[in-house]
């Protein structure tokens, strides 16, 4: 797990479904300057795994990814 | 500094080695290069995504449209090519008003005698219970992920045959889209591709 990052942007995903919370991940990454940190929040099982390859499709860092009782975090560095 | 003759082969061996491997490799990578761009692809190129859309039912909207939006969520280059009733989505009054059939789908939710699906009323029926479940659950609805794969770049063509055959004009299809084309230039862009799906 990686540590030492600060957090530049929020991007609240609960109640959305597939593929919504990756679609948004990407447009708000978009607008993110390279090296920022952005932490992306979601209820969807589904983007544990989904996050995890698109981190590797799109090249971004998946920095770490944390749990809480029904809430999955993810932190996302902008790479390019 | 004094060199001996045979230091001065090895030293001259090492450095014919050296230039010959470094113009060997430029060569072979312009090489390479140039075989790649000849069959359209750059070695860079991001990774294709071509779908064949060819159902008009709102559950047979939802994967060509899920997939590619997501592939472009991951930075792939996709095109959807809407064909036979697959044109239907493309429709102004398509788009928003897909139905849901329940007759001779043994998979339906809820239970009831497949025979049923067959009465008047329970293709509305179905699929304004279909409606309000993509509605609870906060499943993007097929407009919406028509306007996120708009946004992102997604490739959608008409089929000029099928807009032909249902005499459907291009004022009768929504904004946003390629000029109709035939299969060839699917076949041409799908050749290319590093996924293919007919949905």
């Amino acid at each position: 797990m990686a540590t030492g990052y600060i957090v530049d942007q929020r991007l609240d995903c609960k109640g959305l479904n597939c593929p919504l919370p990756v679609i948004k991940t990407k447009k708000v990454i978009e607008t993110m300057a390279v090296g920022q940190v952005l932490e992306m929040v979601a209820t969807d099982k589904g983007s544990k795994a989904d996050m995890v390859a698109w981190s590797k499709s799109t090249g971004h860092e998946l920095l770490d990814t944390r749990e809480e009782p029904g809430l999955f975090f993810f932190y996302v560095r902008k790479a390019k | 500094m004094a060199v001996t003759s045979q230091e001065l082969d090895q030293l001259v061996s090492a450095k014919v080695k050296e230039l010959v491997e470094h113009r060997l490799e430029q060569l072979v990578n312009e090489r390479v290069r140039a075989v790649l761009e000849a069959e359209g692809r750059s070695a860079d190129r991001p990774k294709r995504l071509a779908i064949a859309s060819s159902k008009g039912t709102l559950d047979a909207a939802y994967p060509p449209l899920i997939l590619a939006t997501t592939a472009a969520a991951l930075d792939m280059e996709v095109g959807v090519f809407f064909t036979f009733f697959g044109l239907h989505i493309l429709k102004k009054k398509g788009l928003g008003n897909l139905k849901f059939v329940p007759v001779g789908n043994p998979a339906m939710p809820m239970p009831m005698p497949n025979l049923l699906g067959a009465l008047p009323g329970m293709t509305g029926l179905a699929t304004l219970m279909m409606k309000q479940t993509i509605k609870q659950k906060h499943i993007a609805s097929i407009p919406e992920l028509m306007a996120i794969a708009k946004e992102s770049g997604v490739k959608l063509w008409p089929c000029q045959m099928t807009m032909d055959m249902m005499d459907i004009k291009p004022e009768d299809l929504i904004d946003g889209l390629e000029e109709p084309v035939g299969a060839a230039t699917f076949l041409e862009y799908a050749s290319h591709a590093d996924i293919t799906l007919y949905v």
